[in-house]
């Protein structure tokens, strides 16, 4: 039996759509259930709700984004706009096309800024994680939701801030979350989409009076509460960080909600 | 008659007033008194001289206000607080304390704060010589691979810490982010004989003091203040043995000395020594003729002296305990010719005995804590034994075991040692009170019991009878043992 000629053009496109549809949302992503949580600086009214998301199991790979620059070449390391990217923007790449044999394949992209983060995972059909959905998503340990009180998950973000030259470590050498998700510690800091819409100015000490829900909450950051730390230093890092910024420790990974945004996002 | 007088005397107003004038003028030529140091000009530009503990740059002399770049580079980067002992310091320019730098007043400070691109946090410092907010932290938070200038003008003199302050501060400074920076008065301070920068800190890790291997920064013994290791230059043994500062007979000697806290007070004394002059918490005002100085966290002070006789002078916070348990000593080698009317040295050595006497014992627990990893080769019996003996023995039998003349037996090529490992064995654990003869001399003094396992005993004894030209024994567990349980 022989289709028409237009059939078959049709029935080809219907088969595109739905190889990518399937290939965006299931490959490599795993279901964040939804809920309600408190964020670190933490009193009861500022209990922030987040809606079911997907997010993705791994990190960016510098594969993933050289494939990623070869099809949209303005990205390129010679070719980026400065305004969307500073010097340092795959600074370590040894060309255009080529990372050299220093960076490991599945290692985390380092080096990019915030706007190349954010195209990425949009030409992906994704989106980067809010900083409540990436703070939400990474207070679980092996085995539970909300592990930010054990002492033992905390310890383990602090011992990366001391440990030298992890960017280059392979994606998934970390532990495997509650979610299904790894290494959102241990491995690099991560952009996400709204990360400068927590006001931690240049002077830390100040900040405890910004009329913001992050320090209206000051009492919490009391001497007993070690998990505030840990936190506190990625807060702080996202302080100090301008959308161009390309830094050597910082990758990301993307999220997909089932509306183009979650009702929480604030940018 | 009358018009010739008052001709006179109009005269000689005339005079007196154009000799004030002439007066006046000169003075004027000479120095130009500014109403406010805000007001000094400055003018060319200089590169700022930065140095490492416990350097100090030249100081300004007569040289006028200037362009003053200072270029700083926070490094995060991994060294060794005692033998065996590991830590992630995070270093204004490689070095705990951070680099000195050294202005004048009436200086504009351009200032370059660079975070290395490998470091993982963002930082900022905080100059407490800066007038402006936040000492200049708002302008300076600085994200890796990336630089931050801003500029401020020096309007006090005086010896200012700086410091970082990003959150949470109190782990910025607890992991060595602190340092001074001098603003000299113009003219610049009297010139002495010997400069030396000094700073004190505490520290926290996870494992106790002396305990082995990469400690992380314990954030509960820091909220708690509870110190494992209080330090001058951030480590044991940086002002000691190889690295002890020196000075002649006949020196004077300025410290400049901070404290970086995060936590402690210092109770800042140099053993044999009265500081001639301590420039009271860093400022202006100068008080003389001072035993021990307090320096508070975040604060600092200038002491001078001149040193009189040769010998070696223990710097220490005496706080005492942290001098010797948690590090808190260094040493000052004054060379040249003894002068016996100033400090004669021991004259005689009589008899003297009271009841009692005993031996003293440190307090401790009935179980002795096993030393977590025991000695695999002779190797690492010797590197372990060398870290026990700088923390327990050091103090006393000094570094090269040769001890101190008429006060501690020497354990370099001792007789008394090499005679008989089992009473070496046995002072360890159990003390020693009385005379005793080494090479010939006679000591009589007080060794107190020492709590260790049976293992560090093993280790301390074998690398002590492996140094020095000693017997080459090998101590192991069970000889301890053994004597423990005689």
């Amino acid at each position: 039996m022989i289709l028409s000629p237009f059939f078959r053009v049709a029935l080809t496109m219907i088969g595109i759509i739905v190889v990518n549809i399937a290939s965006a949302q299931s490959e490599n992503m795993v279901m964040v259930k939804g809920g309600t949580y408190i964020p670190l600086y933490g009193v009861d009214s500022t209990a922030v709700t987040v809606d079911a998301f997907t997010m993705d199991v791994y990190p960016v790979t510098n594969k993933e984004y050289l494939k990623f620059v070869q099809e949209h070449p303005e990205w390129k390391k010679s070719k980026v706009k400065r305004l969307f990217a500073d010097g340092n923007y795959l600074v370590n790449w040894e060309s255009d096309e080529f990372f050299g044999d220093q960076l490991a394949d599945d290692a985390a992209i380092t080096n990019v800024s915030w706007f190349a983060a954010k195209k990425y995972c949009e030409c992906q059909g994704k989106r980067l994680p809010t900083v409540d959905e990436w703070e939400y998503a990474a207070m679980a340990d092996k085995s539970n939701p909300d592990a930010r009180k054990k002492e033992s998950y905390n310890q383990l973000i602090l011992d990366w801030y001391e440990a030298p030259k992890t960017f280059n470590n392979s994606i998934g050498s970390t532990f495997k979350n509650y979610w299904g998700i790894y290494d959102l510690h241990g491995l690099v800091w991560e952009w996400t989409m709204d990360f400068n819409s927590v006001l931690i100015s240049g002077e830390s000490r100040k900040d405890v009076d910004k009329d913001s829900n992050l320090f209206c909450g000051s009492a919490a950051v009391g001497a007993s509460d070690l998990m505030n730390y840990a936190a506190f230093m990625r807060y702080a890092f996202r302080g100090s960080l301008k959308a161009n910024y390309a830094i050597r420790n910082l990758g990301f990974r993307c999220v997909q909600t089932k509306g183009p945004n979650n009702k929480n996002l604030t940018y | 008659m009358n018009t010739q007088l008052t001709k006179k005397i109009f005269l000689s107003i005339m005079m007196a007033a154009g000799i004030g004038t002439l007066i006046l003028s000169c003075a004027k030529k000479e120095k130009i008194v500014y109403e406010s140091t805000a007001d000094i000009p400055a003018n060319r530009e200089m590169i700022a001289e930065l140095t490492s503990p416990p350097n100090v740059p030249t100081p300004v002399g007569k040289r006028k206000a200037k362009l003053l770049k200072v270029d700083m580079e926070i490094l995060e980067q991994e060294g060794e607080m005692t033998n065996g002992v590991r830590y992630v310091y995070w270093t204004f320019g490689g070095t705990v304390p951070g680099s000195f730098i050294r202005t004048r007043v009436g200086d504009e400070v351009e200032f370059h704060l660079k975070n290395h691109p490998e470091n993982k946090l963002p930082h900022n410092i905080d100059l407490h010589a800066v007038t402006g907010p936040g000492g200049g932290a708002e302008s300076s938070f600085v994200a890796p691979g990336h630089e931050k200038v801003f500029s401020f003008k020096t309007l006090n003199p005086g010896l200012y810490v700086y410091h970082c302050a990003t959150a949470p501060v109190g782990m910025h400074i607890a992991n060595g982010m602190y340092g001074l920076i001098l603003v000299e008065p113009e003219g610049g301070l009297p010139l002495v004989d010997k400069e030396y920068y000094i700073m004190q800190g505490d520290f926290y890790t996870k494992g106790a003091n002396g305990e082995r291997g990469l400690q992380p920064f314990d954030m509960q013994k820091a909220v708690d203040e509870k110190a494992d290791y209080v330090v001058f230059n951030g480590k044991m043994g940086a002002l000691t043995g190889d690295n002890a500062i020196t000075a002649n007979v006949g020196e004077t000697v300025r410290l400049f000395v901070g404290n970086g806290g995060p936590n402690l007070v210092s109770s800042f004394h140099v053993i044999g020594e009265i500081f001639d002059k301590v420039h009271v918490e860093g400022g202006d005002m100068i008080n003389e003729n001072v035993q021990t100085t307090l320096i508070p966290a975040g604060g600092a002070a200038i002491v001078e002296f001149k040193v009189d006789v040769p010998g070696t002078f223990i710097l220490v916070d005496h706080s005492i305990f942290r001098a010797f348990n948690k590090g808190a000593l260094g040493m000052l080698k004054v060379g040249g010719e003894k002068n016996m009317t100033i400090y004669s040295g021991e004259l005689e050595d009589g008899i003297y005995q009271p009841e009692g006497g005993g031996i003293q014992k440190m307090p401790s627990t009935n179980s002795v804590a096993e030393s977590e990893i025991p000695a695999k080769s002779m190797e690492e019996k010797m590197k372990f034994g060398k870290a026990a003996y700088m923390q327990t023995c050091f103090a006393c039998h000094q570094g090269e075991g040769q001890g101190i003349a008429n006060a501690f037996p020497p354990l370099a090529k001792s007789d008394y040692l090499n005679a008989d490992v089992n009473r070496a064995i046995d002072i360890i654990l159990h003390g020693k009170t009385g005379e005793i003869t080494v090479n010939g001399q006679k000591y009589n003094s007080v060794m107190t019991a020492q709590t260790l396992s049976d293992e560090e005993v093993a280790n301390v004894l074998t690398y002590v009878y492996n140094s020095w030209g000693n017997s080459k024994k090998d101590v192991t567990p069970t000889m301890v043992k053994s004597v423990r349980n005689r």
